[in-house]
């Protein structure tokens, strides 16, 4: 079953558990992007059917209680003295969080140009947005866990509420922690020269932006279904 | 081999897109804040989600010039999360017809089960 067999080039490639070593490294490449790129593609997939799974239990949940569902509006309004503001801090968040994106989107451009000092700066200035969102869903969660949210009960209505507001904006607060620490590490090794000195390009800074981006991407999706709908 | 300057292009469409996803949001945003209900609030949600999920991966992850062979790759395999939720929605209703069923339509269940 397992054989060695001979390929059109005139290669032999063994059998068994060296062939599969064999084949995994035969020097074949479907995609024209660097593996590295190819690589976090894959792992953003994944990552999309992580919560694809999340947002389709909350649907799940949310279709299938009796009571009625908070009205999510009401719940993270926010009132600066006068009358609470409809949504106002996810707005804000919204809007942090797409700066971002385009901070970052311009540190892989600068990258790419060879220009290390400005890509290093872009790349902090995406690390300090990441920390402020993450800063203000900490706000947000301290405010809810004070109005009595728990993830089992919450005075607002159906108790299913608060298990998907932490597990799916938790998830996603952890998404933008990591992304924080990975901005940093790569902006230090671009600052220090380290791309000239290895590889001498800048991909690196894409595949983290494709990580950074793809974390706005989830927020896109969090912000209609969780805080519109 | 890898290409050899990776994806460069003009700083002006960032800023475009850039400017664009500010206006889409904000337009969300106003869904919620004019109070629109049913079908047009749902519908306008909706479009304007796919719109900024387009252009970011279009546009900031550089999903627009990269070969098809990538596109499919990548794209593809999340339609299948359609099928759970087309699965899903089929159980959840189910579950709410049967909660019907056994606690009625009327009074409220205590909050703390």
């Amino acid at each position: 079953m397992s054989e060695a067999v001979l390929t059109d080039t005139g290669d032999v490639l063994p059998g068994g558990a060296r062939g599969i070593v064999a084949d995994f490294s035969a020097d074949k490449q479907a995609f024209q992007v660097p593996w590295g790129k190819a690589m976090m593609w894959f792992f953003l997939l994944s990552d999309t059917f992580i919560f694809g799974t999340f947002l389709t239990a909350y649907m799940t949940v949310r279709m299938s209680v009796r009571d009625a569902w908070p009205v999510p509006s009401e719940v993270f309004a926010l009132s600066f003295g006068g009358e609470p503001i409809p949504l106002i801090l996810i707005a804000i968040m919204t809007f942090v969080l797409i700066s971002s994106s385009g901070t970052m989107a311009m540190a892989v451009n600068m990258g790419y140009r060879g220009e290390r000092n400005k890509a290093f700066w872009l790349m902090m200035a995406t690390a300090a947005f990441g920390a402020m969102f993450v800063g203000m869903q900490a706000f947000e969660w301290t405010k809810l866990i004070e109005e009595g949210v728990r993830p089992w009960s919450n005075p607002m209505g159906v108790a299913q509420f608060g298990a998907t507001f932490f597990m799916i904006t938790g998830f996603h607060g952890l998404h933008v922690s990591v992304g924080v620490i990975y901005l940093i590490v790569v902006g230090r090794r671009v600052k220090s020269g380290f791309y000239d000195r290895t590889r001498g390009n800048y991909e690196m800074v894409e595949i983290t932006g494709l990580y950074w981006h793809f974390v706005d991407l989830v927020w896109v999706f969090i912000f209609a279904f969780f805080y519109l709908w | 081999m890898a290409q050899d300057s990776g994806q460069q292009h003009p700083l002006s469409i960032y800023f475009g897109i850039w400017g664009l996803l500010f206006v889409i949001s904000f337009f969300s945003y106003m869904v919620d804040y004019l109070n629109f209900q049913g079908t047009l609030r749902w519908t306008l949600i909706l479009i304007f989600m796919f719109l900024k999920a387009g252009l970011i991966v279009a546009i900031f992850m550089h999903m627009a010039w990269e070969r098809l062979a990538l596109k499919i790759a990548i794209l593809g395999p999340p339609v299948a999360l359609l099928v759970l939720v087309w699965l899903m929605a089929y159980e959840a209703d189910y579950t709410f017809l049967t909660r019907i069923v056994f606690f009625g339509e009327g009074a409220p269940l205590p909050l703390h089960h």
